[in-house]
């Protein structure tokens, strides 16, 4: 459900950064998504396919890329195999994730005469 | 107009952001963290299914702190009132933000109810997320600390079935343990089902019908508490990076 609400802020997002650079128009937007960011790929792009229509990203591409997760100890970097509990068997600390919980807008692609 | 072979089609130009999409969220919750910790407010984002018992704990911790601390909550519901006057009943301040259709509370709307029901005379407020154990992970608050209630009726696998909700929880209380013995719920395997999804598990058990565990819990929260107040911000007095208009009470 708050893929929805992702897409209202993704949308405002380019909006503003079409307006610094003179763009009406709008071809393709990169987002990367961490596997444990709590996003639904499929919903985000049902959402986005539904709240595109008559603003700047209409006609737009969702391009996503997704990020698995990992996590690794803080102290000694030794990545924690999936699945396995979340403590470094040498160090003992509490694992720290490295990847995996992005919700980013990395880059859009627009037509952009001020660029 | 293209510049490479003159074709006429017009340009398109790669513009880099590399931002976090929620940004608006996290600026809002890093504004209501400074609020929190300039009075000296302990704020705990409080989440869980729809009927793990967040609001029953509630009414148990306000029962055992008799007094010793000053209790204040704003409960997010869908559609009623219910959580708030329960909570209002047992003696914590508490109001509701109505969601509608929302599944769970984001930076603005807690801030909007700041305003209106401050929680500066508070020692710990509850923030009683919209019973979800999906979406309310993504948003952060401005809270000092995450508990998740997790209840024994649930099934111990409910941690690896909704990772992002566990992996952000400082805290999770296990609910309802008054009803182990009728239940084949197995402790352990909740334990070993949180250690390989939230990094330094914590788990307390809890029953707000008989009281077991409500101490542990309020030790907990006692430990949280930041030292004293700063005085250098307060919800009286404050400047805003954003432009709205509201009253200050």
């Amino acid at each position: 459900m708050h893929e929805y609400s992702i897409v209202g802020s993704l949308i405002d997002r380019v909006q503003q950064e079409a307006v610094l650079h003179g763009s009406t128009r709008v071809h393709r937007l990169h987002v990367k998504i961490g596997e444990l960011a709590g996003v639904e790929l499929d919903l985000l792009k049902t959402a986005f396919d539904t709240f595109r229509e008559r603003t700047i990203c209409e006609g737009a591409e969702l391009a996503i890329d997704s990020v698995a997760a990992v996590w690794a100890c803080p102290s000694c970097d030794r990545v924690i195999a999936r699945g396995a509990v979340l403590r470094c068997d040498t160090c003992g600390r509490p694992a720290r994730m490295i990847h995996g919980d992005e919700i980013i807008l990395e880059r859009i692609e627009m037509e952009a005469p001020d660029v | 107009m293209c510049e490479t072979c003159g074709c006429g089609d017009p340009e398109i130009v790669p513009v880099e952001v590399q931002e976090r999409i929620l940004s608006d969220n996290d600026a809002q919750a890093a504004h209501n963290r400074r609020h929190f910790e300039g009075l000296a407010v302990l704020a705990i984002n409080l989440m869980g299914s729809p009927g793990a018992g967040k609001t029953a704990v509630l009414e148990a911790t306000a029962r055992a702190a008799g007094g010793r601390l000053r209790l204040g909550a704003v409960s997010g519901d869908l559609a009623t009132d219910r959580d708030a006057d329960r909570l209002n009943a047992a003696g914590i301040r508490s109001t509701t933000i109505t969601t509608g259709s929302a599944c769970h509370l984001d930076a603005r709307l807690v801030h909007h109810t700041l305003h209106h029901a401050p929680c500066s005379d508070c020692d710990v407020f509850f923030i009683e997320n919209v019973g979800n154990l999906v979406c309310p992970a993504i948003y952060d608050l401005g809270q000092a600390a995450n508990v998740v209630a997790l209840s024994v009726t649930e099934g111990e696998d409910k941690p690896l079935k909704y990772p992002v909700m566990f992996q952000k929880a400082d805290l999770v209380l296990l609910t309802k343990v008054d009803l182990i013995p009728h239940l084949d719920f197995d402790v352990h395997a909740v334990e070993d089902a949180l250690s390989r999804v939230m990094p330094d598990a914590k788990l307390l058990k809890v029953s707000a019908k008989t009281g077991e565990g409500i101490d542990a819990w309020l030790e907990w929260l006692e430990a949280q508490r930041p030292a004293q107040r700063s005085g250098s911000t307060s919800l009286e007095h404050h400047a805003h990076s954003h432009e709205h208009s509201h009253e200050h009470h």
